[in-house]
């Protein structure tokens, strides 16, 4: 039970900022997702958790005392590498214990604790094989095995599924889930993939270019998405922008009324945001409640769903229906942007006006 | 390593590597190498070895006409000065190596793993006395030595022997170093392992058989040198060429054919003892040493 505080963390590499002025604080037994696109500064940043790299300015606390002085190996945080590299002189066996045996953990305990493991990362009776001799998915998971045998205070995944087909993703995010819940584990986990984040982590961490973006919970980056970039990364690029007075925005295709309960307050100029799941057709020629006129660009049907391309004013947006709902190309149809789906960005194209945060 | 796929793949069949059988024609071709090797080898140390037991052998024969022990009793007598020679050759050799690992390791991690500045300087240095001839950084040093009483001594040799054995030694390791890279030792790291662990399970492990054969070229380096132990050891050490050269030009063939097979003898002995070390480990290898 390690509580994990990053405090003002920076690192720079030559002129390059890669990690700046980070802040978060993980709480003991929680799990954490970095997620950003390459290159953003999540590896960095997991490094300079284990010591492997010295952070340029700031600090790391485990249980509120500072590790930056103390050696990798003391600091008790282990690291599931992005490329999942294995001791090639050692067996599966032998590279499962590593971390046991620097422990000083009797053999036939190791032996029988490796055993284990391997049983539950679905690689039974592979401890005598070398390392080349097991597939990429295989080398991924005995590399996360050999990690979660130790029980680590802390736990860092850089992107440990990577390699994996759906089927074995989800019985490892299980299992990692399992053990890390049942030992009380604190646990960074970094991907690219946002629904994996979603779905593995208590809270996330959204990081673009080396700046943290948002932290919380999984769906608040669905609900309230900080900016429009922010929001784009979860796949909603719907944006209206207006012009807010009290709980109404006057937008270039008509009023549109925010909820006051929702949105945090303002004026001035905003940007609207819907999520294409939320958009409703209307189809009974209503046009009470943030009803807006949209021309249809292009309808992909998908199966369970239509996907529509939508002109409104002068953005598209994108728009999941029931499969139902069939419009022409061209057509101009009305859509209900429900006012408690309706949420504001930050615009982060001109920093004028910004509104919520 | 064959027999051990093999057992495992009996309890895990999802995953089967086989070795294949390379064609008949590679088989061929490797069987005439090791043969062709074997004669170039072998032949020379055979006719080496009639001519050290020769006492008249004239031109049409086939064999000698007289055979005799003398040059061999002349090899083991201590006038010869050669079991001496065998002896100080053995230790100027040992001795190098060890400077050389101590010295040069380090030296070989840092320009294989990490990027400073000086580096291609660093990098052009070590060239130097691959370029300059030995002879002439011998002489410079000679003066030196004198002064800090380096000379006739086996530590003095051994040092001027590191002049043209480093760079090859530095040379090999740091590209097995830049070839195996940092990542292993920082996930050891982060398991707990402290750095002499590191070392110990995955550092030395990983570059062992790299520096086998550094430590091979760095020895028979050492063990071929001539000029510089002429000059640095001031002929009162003595090593194995200093005694041979001399009769390579003379008349007496039997004596040189009895040294140079001294001389030879544990050049092809640690050469043999390596390959087989090295085909072992073949994995890290790639097959470096086995035919
Ligand atoms: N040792 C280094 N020297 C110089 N620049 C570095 C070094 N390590 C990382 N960087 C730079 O810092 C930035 C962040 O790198 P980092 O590895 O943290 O990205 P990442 O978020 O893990 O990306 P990915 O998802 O591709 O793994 C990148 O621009 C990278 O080029
Ligand atoms: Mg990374």
């Amino acid at each position: 039970m390690t509580n994990v505080v990053l405090k003002h963390l920076s690192r720079r590499f030559g002129d390059h900022l890669a990690v700046r002025d980070l802040n978060l604080e993980i709480a003991s037994g929680e799990m954490v997702a970095f997620l950003g696109p390459s290159g953003c500064g999540k590896t960095t940043t997991l490094r300079m958790i284990t010591g492997l790299i010295q952070p340029t300015s700031g600090d790391v606390l485990f249980d509120g005392e500072s590790v930056v002085g103390i050696p990798t190996e003391r600091r008790g945080a282990v690291m599931v590498f992005q490329k999942h590299l294995l001791f090639p002189t050692m067996n599966v066996a032998d590279n499962v214990g590593f971390g046991l045996k620097m422990a000083g953990v009797e053999k036939p305990e190791i032996a029988r604790r490796v055993d284990e493991i391997l049983e539950l990362v679905e690689l039974p009776g592979l401890g005598d094989r070398k390392a080349h001799e097991l597939s990429g998915g295989q080398q991924q998971r005995v590399a996360l095995a050999r990690a979660l045998v130790v029980h680590p205070q802390v736990l860092l995944l850089d992107e440990p599924l990577a390699n994996l087909d759906a089927n074995l993703r989800i019985t490892m995010r299980h299992l990692i889930r399992t053990i890390q819940r049942e030992l009380g584990i604190t646990a960074i986990f970094v991907t690219h993939d946002q629904e994996e984040a979603v779905m593995l982590a208590d809270r996330v961490a959204l990081m673009f270019d080396g700046v943290v973006q948002q932290v919380g919970e999984p769906n608040s980056f669905y609900k309230r998405p900080a900016t429009a970039r922010v929001a784009q990364f979860f796949r909603n690029s719907n944006f209206l922008p207006g012009q807010r007075t009290g709980n109404v925005v006057t937008t270039s295709v008509g009023d549109v009324e925010v909820d006051p309960d929702l949105v945090p307050e303002g004026s001035g100029h905003v940007v609207l945001t819907v999520r294409p799941e939320e958009v409703q057709p209307v189809l009974d020629g209503s046009t009470e409640g943030n009803v807006v006129p949209a021309t249809i660009e292009s309808v992909i049907y998908m199966g369970s769903y239509t996907q529509l391309e939508a002109r409104i004013g002068d953005e598209t947006w994108n728009v999941q229906t029931s499969a139902a709902f069939m419009p022409k190309d061209g057509e101009t149809v009305m859509l209900r942007l429900p006012r408690e789906h309706l949420w504001i960005v930050r615009d982060d194209s001109s920093e004028e006006g910004a509104v919520a945060s | 390593m064959t027999t051990d796929v093999k057992d495992t793949t009996q309890a895990a069949p999802e995953y089967i590597e086989e070795k294949e059988k390379p064609p008949i024609a590679t088989r061929w071709a490797r069987r005439l190498a090791i043969v062709s090797i074997l004669l170039a080898v072998g032949l020379p140390m055979i006719s080496l070895l009639v001519w050290s037991f020769a006492f008249r052998w004239n031109y049409p024969d086939l064999l000698p006409s007289e055979w005799s022990m003398r040059a061999w009793s002349y090899v083991v007598d201590d006038s010869s000065r050669v079991l001496e020679g065998l002896w100080n050759s053995t230790q100027a050799a040992v001795l190098v190596t060890i400077l050389a690992i101590i010295v040069g390791l380090p030296a070989a991690r840092a320009l294989g793993q990490h990027d400073f500045r000086a580096k291609s300087t660093v990098e052009w240095i070590l060239m130097m006395p691959i370029i300059v001839p030995p002879l002439v950084a011998t002489m410079g040093i000679h003066q030196i030595f004198i002064r800090m009483n380096l000379t006739d001594s086996l530590f003095g040799v051994a040092l001027v022997h590191l002049i043209p054995s480093i760079p090859y030694f530095i040379l090999v390791m740091a590209s097995v170093f830049a070839n195996y890279g940092t990542a292993l030792e920082e996930t050891a790291r982060t398991l707990g392992a402290n750095r002499w662990h590191v070392f110990r399970y995955v550092t030395f492990p990983a570059i062992s058989s790299g520096l086998l054969v550094a430590s091979m070229f760095t020895f028979l380096i050492s063990w071929s040198q001539y000029v510089t132990t002429l000059l640095i050891g001031g002929g009162s050490f003595i090593t194995l060429p200093l005694v041979l050269f001399p009769f390579l030009s003379g008349a007496n063939h039997s004596v040189a054919a009895a040294i140079s097979l001294v001389f030879v003898a544990p050049a092809i002995l640690v050469l043999i003892m390596t390959s087989r070390q090295l085909s072992r480990e073949s994995s890290v290898m790639g097959g470096f040493g086995k035919i």
